[in-house]
């Protein structure tokens, strides 16, 4: 596949979109995991919730 | 289970618990057809290969008006029926938009190099884009800024409707100004102007995006779910933590 003259603008485009989209994923995951962690050590703490329902169950 | 039932936090946490791995699977198959349909698509007989990049610009364009349609349905849901999902689905939703947004900018100035002679031009079209990108980090900082959840909520649905009015100025600015960017060639009267041969790679990306966007947003509501919730437990903890203070100090004891 040859992208001709302005082969460096595609590329840097697709590389962009990549990068952003790589960055949005790893920022929600890291958080997801951050805020079950503070979730779990505010139980292991003593808090709980009004429903006595744990505050990590995703059921 | 009934749209209503969604209004319930824990239930939407349950559901996407079941969703979200179908939502992956599905980006990840539509992302890998799209991009081979675009890899293989033939050069345009004017742009070239250069053509490749609107397969990820105008997805990422549709996209940044998208998303702040969808943050402005919310701010409606927030304001008049005080749906306890709408601010959380408004909040998650804007990094993403802003993200995209952003990508619209960045790959629209790439093609414009090559094919207008200039990275930009401050002509209605880009400038009302860019426009939407500082008020998508405006809205996040309101939020960033104002401590109270339920203020930040009602602040921000006001300005997201507010908002609201750029995105008929975005869509029509090729038709009201006279404009470098090119007018709609795809959601046109007439139908489309785009040989099969790009629109079918365009569309599939577009669905892959778009797909791609109900995935992160869905991922991302439920950790602004999970942040509430801390925000409720420590608010708990500092409360008892007060209550027992008050109940061991002297000037609490009897005389």
């Amino acid at each position: 596949m040859s992208l001709g003259p302005y082969a460096s603008f595609i590329v840097t485009s697709y590389l962009a979109v990549a990068l952003v989209v790589a960055l949005l994923i790893g920022w929600i995951t890291l958080d997801y995991r951050s805020q079950k962690q503070r979730l779990r050590e505010l139980e292991e703490s003593g808090v709980s919730r009004r429903s006595g329902r744990s505050a990590t169950d995703m059921r | 289970m009934t749209l209503i039932d969604l209004a319930n936090p824990s239930r939407f946490l349950s559901l996407t618990a079941r969703l979200l791995p179908y939502l992956v699977a599905g980006t990840v198959v539509l992302l890998a057809i799209g991009l081979y349909l675009s890899a293989t698509a033939p050069d345009d007989y004017q742009q070239g290969a250069t053509v490749k990049i609107m397969f990820i610009h105008v997805p990422n364009a549709w996209l940044s008006m998208f998303v702040w349609a969808v943050m402005s349905a919310s701010a409606l849901g927030t304001l008049v029926w005080r749906h306890p999902l709408a601010d959380v689905a408004a909040k998650a939703a804007a990094p993403i938009g802003a993200s995209f947004t952003f990508l619209a900018l960045v790959t629209g100035s790439l093609w414009g190099r090559p094919m207008w002679g200039t990275y930009w031009e401050w002509d209605a079209r880009l400038t009302s884009v860019l426009i939407l990108f500082l008020m998508y980090l405006g809205l996040m900082a309101l939020w960033r800024a104002v401590e109270d959840p339920a203020r930040a909520a009602r602040a921000a649905a006001v300005l997201t409707l507010v908002g609201a009015i750029n995105l008929p100025i975005i869509k029509f600015s090729v038709d009201w100004w006279n404009t470098l960017h090119q007018p709609a060639s795809v959601f046109r009267m007439g139908g489309s102007t785009l040989d099969r041969a790009f629109l079918y790679p365009l569309l599939v990306m577009a669905i892959a995006f778009t797909v791609l966007f109900i995935t992160l947003h869905v991922a991302a509501m439920r950790n602004e779910i999970l942040r509430r919730r801390v925000r409720s437990l420590q608010m708990m903890q500092a409360r008892a933590a007060s209550n027992d203070v008050g109940a061991t100090s002297p000037a609490s004891q009897p005389a």
